[in-house]
C-alpha cells in the first residue's frame, strides 16, 4: 500500500493523461489526491507545467539485471536503478543471477534493502527457482517469499528449468503464496554453443544456430505443466513467431500463462549480426523480421502481456572481443519507453493506455506489486511518469546512467523522452535529468511486514 | 583492395583480377631467383590463434617472396585463457608498425572485429575464420580450376572465368569455410556448383544459396561434374550423431576406389578430384584418388602460394589497378 509520507505537494498542469485530454493532478503526500480539468489549488504546490506531455503510471520492468552483488563492475542496484528512473521506470525485478545467486532469503533481502538506500526505484527480487540455478534442487522459495523481499516472481533466467519434473515442482510449490515462475526458455542440448538464430544468416556467417524450436519446445512443454497442475507461468523474452502461436493456443485453453516481450525483439533482426558486432549479441538472440512482426501484433492483441527489458549491462571488456568469446545482453532500461514507442505507437499498433497496460498495470500484476501500476485517480499511489512524446534525442550510451554501454541502439535517433518520474509521490526525475532518491522513512527501512 | 574478408565481398572483375595477379606471380615461382622487391620495407604478421602450419607457410613464403618481412605471432589456444585480449594483440601489433595482418582464428568473424575496429589500421587478410571464410583457399582453388578449365578449352587462362563448369563439393559443409568461401566464388565466377552432404551436415538456410544440394554423391557425379572437391570430415562429429560411422560415412559420402572407377565408366575423363588438405585417406578421399592423376591437391598447395603474393600484393601495394611492375616483362 501507498506509503504515507512528507513528500511534498506538486501541482501538475495540463497533462494529457494515458494521453487524452489535458488534465491537472495533484500530487500530495505519496497519493494522487485529485484529478481534474478543474484548475486544482494547492498553497505551497510545487506547479510543474506538462502541457504537451503524456502521463502515464510509471513503468514496472518485470525482467531487469542489477547485477549486484558480485558483478559491481557490470551495475549496481544504485546505477541501475538511476537508468530505471530516468528510463521511467518506478519499479524494476532485479533478476537472481548474482553471485552469490538470489537463492535465499538473505540474498533477496539484501538486494530489497539496497534499493531501498538507493531510492530511484522499487527494487522487488526475483529469486532464484533452483539451489544456484544449478537446476538440479528447489531454492527455499518459502522463505523468499516470507523475507522483507517479499518475492512472488521466480526465475532462473539466463538458464532454463530444463528438468520436466523440476519444472512441474516448481509451479507447483509457488501456489502456496501465489507466486509465478518466469521461465527462460530454452532447451540447453538443442542450443549447445548457440551463438545466434539459426537460420539464413547463420548460415552465411558461420555462426552456430540457436533454433526457434529450442525455445518454442519448452514454451510448449511448460504452458502443458501449468494447464496439468494448474499454476501461473510467465514465459520471459519471447522471440519466436511460434512461441507466440504456443501462447496464443495455450491462452485460449484457459491456460494461467504471461508472456513478455523485450525491446529490442520489437525492432532489431539477426541481420545486424552480419557486422560480426557483440553488441548484437543477446539470450535469446535477435531473430527475423518476420518474428518480430509477429511480436508486434501479439503484443497490440495481448497475446503478449508485457515489456520486460531484460536490461543486461556488461563492463566493455565483455563485448570488445570476437563474437563468440562476447557476453550475450543488451541495456534497455533507458531507451525501452522510446523503442516501444517508435515500434509499437508510432506505427499505429498501439495507443498510450495500451503503452501504460504492457509497461505497467500488466507488469504490476504478474509481479503482485500492490502499490505500482495503479490507475491515475485520486487516493492511488503517485507513481507518475511524463513524457515528451514529440521529443527525438540521439541514443549515446556514453552519456547513460546504468555503467552498460552495450545498447544495441547507439547512434539511433529515437523518440519520445521521460521528462518526470514520480515515485510515491516524489520527484526522482525533473526536467528529464535525475532529481533526488526518494527517501523511505526509518521504520520502513528497518522493515515492512 | 582495404581487407580481403569473405569471397562474398569479391565482385567478378576483383576475383579476375586477383587470379590474373597469382598468374602472373606464379611465374615468379619457376625462376631462379624467386623473389620480387615489391613489398620491401612492409610488415606482414601472420597471426594465428589456431594451429595451421600449412596455411601460415604458405602465407610466410608469399610475403617473403615479395620481400615483406614477415613475423609470426602463434596465439594458440583463445585469447581469453591466454590472459590477453584480440584487441590488445592487436594494438600490439598496429604499435610494432605492421602493415598488413593475416588472421587465422577459431572464432568466426574474428578478421571482422580487425577490419571493423579501429583496434589496428592494417589491412586484414581472413586466412580461415571458424566456421565461417577461407577465402585464399577459395581463391587458389579457382585458380587450379580455371588453369584447368581454360587448357580444355584451348585458351589463355588469364581474364578467364569459370562459366559453364560444374563443381561438386561434397563433406562437411555445415563446418566448412573452405565451402562457404568456394560458393560465393565459384558463382561469381560463373561456375554451377552443387553441394553434396549428409543433411545432418548441411546449414539451415542452405536453400538461399547460389548453388544446388544433393544428398546422393553418386547421382551428382552421374550428372557430370568437373571438379569434384572433397572436404575434410572431422572424426569428432561422429561423437555428435552427424553420422552413425566413419564407414558408413565413407561409403556414402567419401571418393572412394569405385567412385574413382566411375569417372572412367562415366566418359568424365577431365574431371579434377580436389582436396584443400590435409586429407583423412580412406574417410572422405581413398588413397587410390588422391593419388590419381586427377588429383589437384599438390597444384593447390603451389598455386596456393601464388593466390597469398597476389593478394598480399594488391592489398599492400596501394595501387589496385595496374599490374605487377617489374617481372612481367622478363618472365614469361
Amino acid at each position: 500500500m501507498a506509503p504515507q509520507h512528507q513528500t511534498g505537494s506538486y501541482l501538475i498542469r495540463g497533462a494529457s493523461i494515458l494521453g487524452g485530454p489535458a488534465e491537472d493532478l495533484l500530487i500530495r503526500n505519496g497519493v494522487i489526491a485529485a484529478r481534474g480539468t478543474d484548475p486544482a489549488t494547492e498553497d505551497g504546490a510545487t506547479v510543474i507545467d506538462a502541457h504537451g506531455l503524456v502521463a502515464l503510471p510509471g513503468m514496472v520492468d518485470i525482467h531487469t539485471h542489477l547485477r549486484e552483488p558480485g558483478r559491481e563492475d557490470a551495475e549496481t542496484v544504485e546505477t541501475g536503478t538511476r537508468a530505471a528512473a530516468l528510463g521511467g521506470y518506478t519499479a524494476v525485478h532485479a533478476m537472481a543471477n548474482s553471485n552469490p545467486v538470489a537463492d535465499t532469503a538473505g540474498v533477496v533481502e539484501q538486494v530489497f534493502s539496497l534499493g531501498r538506500t538507493a531510492g530511484w526505484a522499487d527494487v522487488r527480487p526475483v529469486g532464484a527457482v533452483t539451489v544456484g540455478l544449478a537446476g538440479e534442487q528447489l531454492a527455499e522459495l518459502g522463505a523468499m517469499a516470507d523475507s522483507r523481499a517479499r518475492v512472488r516472481v521466480f526465475s532462473d533466467d539466463g538458464i532454463c528449468v530444463s528438468d520436466p519434473v523440476l519444472m512441474r515442482r516448481a509451479l507447483e510449490y509457488v501456489k502456496a503464496f501465489d507466486g509465478v515462475v518466469a521461465q527462460h526458455a530454452q532447451e540447453p542440448r538443442l542450443t549447445a554453443g548457440a551463438q545466434m538464430n539459426e537460420g539464413a544468416v547463420s548460415a552465411v556467417l558461420g555462426l552456430a544456430g540457436w533454433p526457434a524450436v529450442a525455445e518454442e519446445s519448452i514454451i510448449a512443454r511448460d504452458v502443458l505443466l501449468a494447464q496439468h497442475v494448474g499454476s501461473r507461468l510467465h514465459v520471459c523474452h519471447v522471440s519466436t513467431a511460434g512461441s507466440v502461436e504456443i501462447i496464443r493456443w495455450a491462452k485460449s485453453r484457459g491456460i494461467n500463462v504471461t508472456a513478455e516481450v523485450t525491446p529490442h525483439h520489437l525492432w532489431l533482426t539477426d541481420e545486424l549480426v552480419r557486422s560480426y558486432d557483440p553488441v548484437y549479441k543477446v539470450n535469446p538472440p535477435l531473430r527475423t523480421d518476420e518474428d518480430v512482426q509477429a511480436l508486434r501484433a501479439a503484443l497490440a492483441d495481448g497475446t503478449i502481456d508485457v515489456i520486460g527489458t531484460d536490461h543486461a549491462p556488461h563492463p566493455s571488456e565483455h563485448k570488445e572481443c570476437e563474437w563468440a568469446q562476447a557476453a550475450m545482453g543488451m541495456t534497455g532500461l533507458e531507451t525501452a519507453l522510446s523503442v516501444v514507442q517508435h515500434t509499437m505507437i508510432e506505427t499505429g499498433l498501439m495507443g498510450w493506455a495500451d503503452f501504460a497496460r504492457v509497461t505497467s498495470t500488466a507488469p504490476a500484476a504478474i509481479g503482485r506489486v500492490e502499490d505500482q501500476g495503479r490507475p491515475l485517480e485520486a487516493g492511488e499511489p503517485a507513481n507518475v511518469i511524463l513524457v515528451d512524446a514529440a521529443a527525438r534525442w540521439s541514443v549515446d550510451p556514453s552519456k547513460m546512467a546504468t555503467m552498460g554501454r552495450n545498447s544495441p541502439f547507439a547512434g539511433r535517433e529515437l523518440p519520445g523522452k521521460v521528462m518526470a518520474t514520480f515515485l510515491h509521490g516524489h520527484p526522482t526525475v525533473l526536467d528529464g535529468a535525475l532529481n533526488t532518491p526518494y527517501r523511505w522513512d526509518a521504520a520502513d527501512t528497518a522493515g515492512r511486514p | 583492395m582495404r581487407h580481403l574478408l569473405s569471397t562474398g565481398d569479391l565482385s567478378r572483375a576483383d576475383a579476375i583480377r586477383i587470379l590474373d595477379t597469382a598468374e602472373e606471380m606464379s611465374a615468379v615461382g619457376d625462376r631462379e631467383v624467386k623473389k620480387l622487391p615489391a613489398l620491401r620495407g612492409r610488415t606482414v604478421v601472420n597471426l594465428f590463434f589456431e594451429d595451421s602450419t600449412r596455411t601460415r607457410i604458405s602465407f610466410e613464403a608469399a610475403a617473403k617472396r615479395l620481400s615483406a618481412d614477415v613475423i609470426n605471432f602463434a596465439a594458440k589456444g583463445s585469447s581469453v585463457s591466454k590472459g590477453e585480449s584480440l584487441k590488445d594483440t592487436a594494438q600490439t601489433l598496429a604499435a610494432m608498425g605492421a602493415d598488413a595482418v593475416v588472421i587465422r582464428h577459431w572464432a568466426s568473424g574474428a578478421p571482422h572485429r580487425l577490419a571493423a575496429t579501429d583496434w589496428i589500421d592494417a589491412g586484414v587478410i581472413n586466412a580461415g575464420d571458424g566456421t565461417h571464410e577461407h577465402p585464399t583457399q577459395a581463391l587458389l582453388d579457382a585458380f587450379t580450376m580455371r588453369r584447368h578449365w581454360s587448357k580444355l578449352a584451348g585458351i589463355p587462362s588469364t581474364g578467364a572465368d569459370l562459366t559453364g563448369m560444374s563443381v561438386a563439393i561434397a563433406g562437411d559443409v555445415l563446418h566448412s569455410r573452405v565451402a562457404r568461401s568456394n560458393v560465393w566464388l565459384l558463382r561469381t565466377l560463373g561456375a554451377q556448383v552443387t553441394l553434396v552432404a549428409p543433411p545432418t551436415l548441411l546449414p539451415i538456410g542452405v536453400e538461399h544459396w547460389p548453388c544446388t544440394v544433393s544428398y546422393d554423391l553418386d547421382q551428382t557425379l552421374a550428372g557430370g561434374v568437373d571438379a569434384m572437391m572433397m572436404l575434410r570430415v572431422q572424426g569428432e562429429r561422429m561423437n555428435a550423431s552427424f553420422f552413425p560411422t566413419t564407414r558408413e560415412y565413407s561409403r556414402r559420402w567419401g571418393f572412394d576406389d569405385n567412385r574413382l572407377r566411375a569417372l572412367d565408366t562415366l566418359g568424365l575423363k577431365d574431371t579434377i578430384i580436389m582436396h584443400p588438405g590435409p586429407m583423412n585417406r580412406g574417410l572422405e578421399i581413398s588413397s587410390a584418388a588422391a593419388d590419381s592423376p586427377r588429383s589437384t591437391v599438390l597444384a593447390q598447395v603451389r598455386n596456393g602460394v601464388s593466390v597469398r603474393m597476389a593478394a598480399l600484393y594488391l592489398l599492400l601495394s596501394g595501387d589496385t589497378r595496374e599490374s605487377v611492375p617489374t617481372h612481367s616483362k622478363e618472365s614469361h
